[in-house]
């Protein structure tokens, strides 16, 4: 059964299509990568995607009508660029008539670390305290949340300046942080780079594997709009 | 080609203010005029708040889609093509629409054009009255835009002549509307109030109407200055506000300039028709005014009900049967969304 996962909450765009019933030879963790893209694109999401969905469905040797779900991260992320994946996921099933499933792109990313440091001897690991991913939620804040050592979130995702997360009584100083490394200052501590990627969307997908409905995609905004209502009305003539 | 009758069946896609738009047409027959408007939730911060627009642009996209589809009696299977708004508009609100349409239309395996919101504002006549009327002068006011274009031709050569120098038309309704206590947005209050007042009671200024003005420019904001600078002085002399009679002494400023500086643009570029559109082209002074002058000056005058002025998918879809028709290139899959789109680009090439 073949998925389309994609992911803009974070400054790369992530599109790639997963067989999650692969022959058996060739899984991995139960699933195979036909053809993924992690593509850096700035403020340019929509125009990134539409190539790369294309893309990927061309080099997987698949049709759009071929597709069985759509996964899409929901963020947290800085708001256009998040909501221009959601909308191409919740319209792509739509067209489709498939079901979309979203998911936590902290849980994305922490899945697949998770997966990683149980099934690749590249020095990946899991401290027994768990972990925490942090991605950059712009206006000099970050976007973060606490894992266990199976991968599963104990806490957030919450939104703050990193000062304030470096303060909190339960941050975990000298724990293992990964995701946005530019926070490797502002954390004191080194950010092991990590993004999120198809693989570790699909992973997180817990309700496509158990063949359950999916339930609304609706963005992890996690701040409100910025506006405020008018105070009085501002007169034009001075007094 | 589908099969339905009066040519290709389009899906348009409207999402460059408040109004998420979703119109079906097969050529110049409208099919379906779907509309979700955030205007409730804006109200109460006297004016659109881009993120607020936004958001509720991608929560109600997929539901409008098949509201749209149920009206015309289609699936999306059927459409030839989808046209959405690239802009002029709030960049984040135009994005869902780009990223909606680009969806559907690799997921149907349908061609894709970027079109031109203000050049769609004018297309959608042809849904009412036929084929556009070209040459001709194009009349566009609404909260976001004031202009004048000379179009000869609506699928890819438009003129800017002549646009606001500060605010918008709808603008000034809207700021005026909060001086005297109305709420957002106002252009409907004013509209309904000024039937009981008097046009001529106060002197409004006429902005931009002097004879070394820029003819074909517009300027509102010295208006809404004026307006509240006479409003304050009563509300100090604890006098009482004539407001019917602010609200149609204001109005008829507005409509004063518009269609004067409309009639002069067909005089001065020989032009016999003048097309209006736009959201305060719903207004009912504007368009009486328009017909009154247009009629003096020998001018044929055409302009859309009002439900076809004001921001919606069928005008985007009318625009996009055109491009269509015309063999005009659909647009690349790396089409984004251009806040400042120049009306002289009617669709975003390939
Ligand atoms: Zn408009």
């Amino acid at each position: 059964m073949l998925v389309l996962a994609l992911d803009t909450a974070t400054p790369t765009v992530v599109v790639g299509v997963v067989d999650i019933d692969p022959p058996a030879e060739s899984g991995w963790y139960g699933l195979g990568a036909r053809a993924t893209r992690s593509v850096p694109s700035g403020n340019r999401h929509a125009e990134t995607l539409g190539a790369l969905i294309p893309a990927v469905l061309h080099e997987s040797g698949i049709r759009m009508a071929e597709l069985a779900a759509v996964v899409v991260g929901l963020g947290p992320g800085p708001f256009t660029g998040l909501r221009v994946g959601v909308m191409t996921a919740a319209a792509l099933a739509d067209a489709l008539g498939v079901p979309a499933y979203g998911v936590c792109t902290h849980d994305a990313i922490a899945t697949m670390h998770e997966a990683l440091a149980g099934s690749v001897p590249d020095g990946t690991t899991v401290p027994a305290e768990g972990f925490t991913v942090v991605t950059d939620a712009r206006r000099k804040e970050c976007y973060w949340a606490d894992y266990n050592s199976s991968g599963i979130r104990i806490s957030g995702p919450h939104v703050e300046r990193p000062a304030d997360v470096v303060a909190r009584p339960d941050w975990r100083r000298n724990g293992l942080v990964i995701g946005d490394s530019v926070f490797s200052e502002a954390l004191e501590t080194e950010v092991v780079p990590a993004g999120p990627d198809p693989m570790g969307l699909v992973l997180a997908a817990r309700g496509l594997t158990a063949g359950e409905r999916p339930g609304p995609l609706e963005p992890l905004y996690l701040r409100r709009p910025d506006a405020q209502p008018p105070s009085a009305r501002k007169l034009v003539t001075p007094r | 080609m589908s099969e339905y009758p009066g040519g290709p069946l389009i899906l348009g896609i409207e999402t460059s203010c408040d109004e998420t738009g979703v119109g079906i047409v097969a050529g110049h027959r409208l099919l379906a005029d779907a509309v979700a408007s955030s205007v409730t939730e804006h109200a109460r911060f006297g004016g659109v708040v881009p993120e607020v627009a936004s958001r509720a642009h991608l929560e109600a996209m997929v539901p409008t889609v098949h509201r749209a589809c149920a009206e015309a009696g289609v699936t999306p299977s059927d459409v030839d093509a989808i046209a959405v708004t690239a802009g002029p508009g709030l960049t984040g609100a135009l994005l869902v629409g780009v990223a909606a349409a680009k969806a559907y239309a690799l997921a149907l395996g349908k061609p894709l054009y970027g079109v031109n919101h203000l050049a769609a504002h004018v297309a959608v006549d042809i849904l009412e009255h036929g084929p556009l009327p070209q040459p001709a002068v194009a009349l566009l006011v609404s909260g976001g835009h004031s202009s004048l274009l000379r179009v000869d031709d609506i699928t890819g050569s438009i003129t800017p002549l002549g646009s606001t120098i500060d605010d918008a038309a709808g603008e000034a309704f809207d700021k005026v509307a909060r001086v005297l206590g109305l709420p957002f947005p106002g252009g409907p209050h004013i509209d309904r109030l000024a039937c009981a007042g008097s046009a001529e009671a106060i002197a409004f200024p006429r902005g931009l109407t002097g004879p070394r003005d820029a003819p074909y420019n517009f300027s509102f904001s010295g208006l809404k200055s004026a307006v509240a600078r006479w409003v304050e002085r009563l509300e100090r002399d604890g006098s009482p506000v004539p407001v019917a009679d602010v609200a149609a002494s204001f109005q008829e400023a507005v409509v004063d300039v518009l269609t004067a500086k409309a009639v002069r643009a067909c005089r001065e570029t020989g032009m016999e028709h003048l097309i209006l559109g736009g959201g305060v082209a719903a207004n009912s002074r504007l368009r009486a005014l328009a017909e009154t002058r247009a009629a003096a000056n020998g001018l044929l005058l055409r302009v859309p009900r009002p439900g076809l002025c004001t921001d919606n998918g069928a005008m985007v879809a009318a625009l996009g049967s055109l491009l269509v028709d015309a063999g005009v290139p659909a647009s690349s899959e790396e089409l984004g969304a251009d806040s400042t789109l120049p009306v002289t680009l009617v669709s975003v090439p390939a």
